[in-house]
């Protein structure tokens, strides 16, 4: 079987892995890569790729690193960040609930993510507009509302079961509520953060700096190995309930902790980057296309074209109508809802 | 020996009662067949035995311990269950799915073991899939895809096997083609399989051990031989027919009355 790499350590390290998923995700490794030097170098002062990357290594002309070291990097980082937690987040969900439809947005986890930190940024900043308590309670908030809403949306739509369509609906539905929460705490909150805060529900990573990335980077990339190394517990739920019982998966428990290890990342990315929408939709569902439906190939693939998607997202965002800024989850949107649209096209004629 | 027993099971969904307080001993080493009419609960019956469902009343016994208290990747190794027409998720190669039965086998760090790789083999060339190991399941024939599944669950490596309809959809030669395989791993490994069946005439050619479900709990049992009759089909099946035997196997054969075309003379039907 030489389509297929294999490693082992002795008896108790084992792990196999397809070469074609292995080529795929290495070739949409250097794109995200190719993308980040690009969107380092872009701006008001434009830096080659081959220059942003000696930048980055700590050569260079001096004002290139100031620029990108102090500017640039953090955001991009955020948003490279950002895209590959929701992408996880949404692979997860998709292999759980064994829908394309299925993704933090379309269940309503994002708008729940988003509802608990506009009510955290209101009930903990001052007038001056900063904030009375560590900004490192901020994901722990996002990631309380992402679970709060996943369980309202879990509780309402369980009957004797799972169903993909009123998961989706029930879905909807909380997203639209959380939406109307959103909107009621930033009326009712502080003036000077409503702004703010709006554009930041839209997601927007305007204001990444090194203290996000800093714990962001830690957090999302600990996330993704644990994913990553739990990946046969989706491939089993993939294969339905009565399958993986008999398989000797603990489903309930093992879909628990699915459940929290995607809102965790969904958290991680709304908590900094905003709640850009769609990605945690169309990465999965690109990626089953690219490297087929097991899950130890899916993820990573998910994980980088979400990357690259949130990224080209931010990079557009800051170039189209420069000076001005348009925050990333308006392109997000723009590419997803006719994406949600044809995916529920396709899944009506099955 | 009994592989698997049901003490006073009762298994209900929700309010309705389906089987009530049934006895049951699945012989070791041997092909066992449930049969039943539609919604005789014979389907469920085999869910429960596979710790799919959980009994409201009494239990299951696996080597003679309750099987709700053993852990579930542990009943995994020892007893695998297929269920009525699964469905692989899209685009899913038949190695892959295999690959999943070695799941009870694997821990965090030890996901693809030399015994993993060696029982995916065994169980690709005993369905005869090794040419196909890399076509996507939904790419292949009915049959090719049962047999898919059985090798996942053989590659499982379980002296129990449950199956719940595996011939359903397959046309005549594919139901053979499934029915001999498993027979064969039951002559030659002595895997014990369970399996509801529903053509009477194909479950008493290959059934050591016949169960006949009714009114909720075992109607009779034993072998085909031994229990079928035109009284136990009239009870069962609520359908008159003749038992004669089969021509090529000597088992035996069931034809049901009804209307049809006659085309042998009158005084030749006896």
């Amino acid at each position: 079987m030489k389509k297929y790499i294999t490693v082992r350590m002795g008896n108790y390290v084992s792990f196999f892995y397809d070469k074609k998923a292995a080529v795929v995700i290495a070739a949409l490794g250097a794109a995200a890569v190719l993308l980040f030097l690009v969107s380092v170098g872009s701006g008001e002062m434009s830096i080659s790729p081959v220059e942003a990357a000696t930048a980055l290594l700590g050569y260079g002309e001096e004002i290139h690193q100031t620029v990108i070291l102090t500017f640039r990097l953090p955001r991009v980082l955020v948003a490279w960040l950002a895209g590959m937690a929701l992408a996880a987040a949404g692979a997860i969900l998709q292999g759980m609930v064994r829908n394309p439809l299925a993704s933090p947005d379309v269940l309503g986890i994002t708008g729940g993510a988003a509802a608990a930190v506009v009510a955290f940024l209101a009930l903990f900043s001052d007038e001056n507009n900063s904030l009375t308590v560590s900004i490192h309670w901020l994901p722990l908030a996002a990631f309380l509302g992402a679970t709060a809403a996943a369980w309202v949306v879990y509780m309402l739509a369980w009957k004797n079961g799972l169903v993909p369509l009123r998961l989706v609906l029930v879905g909807i539905g909380i997203s639209a509520l959380m939406q109307a929460l959103t909107t009621l705490l930033m009326i009712v909150g502080p003036i000077y953060r409503a702004n703010q805060a709006n554009v930041w529900i839209t997601g927007s990573v305007y204001g990444a700096s090194w203290q996000h990335v800093s714990f962001m980077a830690p957090l999302v990339v600990g996330l993704l190995l644990v994913v990553m190394l739990a990946a046969r517990h989706v491939n089993v739920q993939e294969l339905g309930d009565e399958l993986a019982i008999g398989l000797g998966s603990a489903v309930e428990r093992q879909r628990l902790g699915l459940v929290l290890l995607s809102t965790a990342l969904t958290g991680g990315a709304v908590a900094f980057a905003g709640g850009i929408g769609f990605v945690g939709l169309m990465a999965p569902h690109m990626a089953r296309r690219l490297v087929g439906s097991a899950f130890g190939a899916l993820l990573p693939t998910a994980a980088l074209l979400g990357g690259v998607l949130v990224m080209g997202a931010d990079l557009a965002g800051r170039m189209l109508l420069a000076p001005t800024e348009i925050p990333a989850g308006v392109f997000t949107a723009a590419l997803g809802a006719p994406y949600f649209i044809y995916l529920l096209y396709r899944s009506r004629k099955t | 020996m009994e592989a698997l027993q049901a003490k006073e099971l009762t298994l209900a969904y929700g309010e309705a009662l389906i089987i009530d307080r049934l006895h049951l001993t699945i012989p070791k080493g041997k092909v066992t067949v449930l049969i039943g009419a539609n919604g005789c609960g014979k389907s469920t019956l085999l869910r429960a035995l596979a710790r799919l469902l959980k009994p409201t009343g009494g239990a299951v016994l696996l080597d003679g311990k309750e099987i709700a208290k053993q852990p579930t990747k542990e009943i995994a190794r020892r007893l695998a269950i297929l269920p009525q027409s699964p469905t692989a998720p899209e685009g899913l190669t038949v190695l892959q799915l295999v690959k999943q039965g070695r799941y009870p086998y694997q821990t965090w760090l030890k996901q693809w073991s030399e015994e993993d790789e060696r029982a995916v083999a065994r169980a690709l060339a005993a369905t005869g899939l090794t040419e196909l190991a890399e076509r996507p399941v939904d790419s292949l024939s009915g049959g090719q895809r049962q047999r898919a599944w059985i090798a996942m669950t053989l590659a499982q490596e379980t002296d129990i096997i449950l199956l719940d309809e595996p011939t359903t959809y397959l046309d005549l030669a594919h139901q053979i083609d499934i029915l001999d395989l498993l027979f064969e791993l039951n002559e030659k490994e002595q895997r014990t399989i369970v399996m509801v069946l529903h053509d009477l005439n194909l479950a008493c050619r290959y059934a050591h051990h016949l169960v006949a479900i009714r009114d909720k709990t075992v109607y009779a049992e034993g072998k085909p031989e031994h229990v079928i009759s035109r009284q136990l089909v009239k009870d069962v099946f609520q359908m008159d027919c003749q038992i004669t035997y089969d021509p090529l196997f000597g088992t035996p054969l069931c034809i049901p009355y009804g209307k049809g075309r006659h085309i042998l003379q009158k005084e030749g039907v006896s």
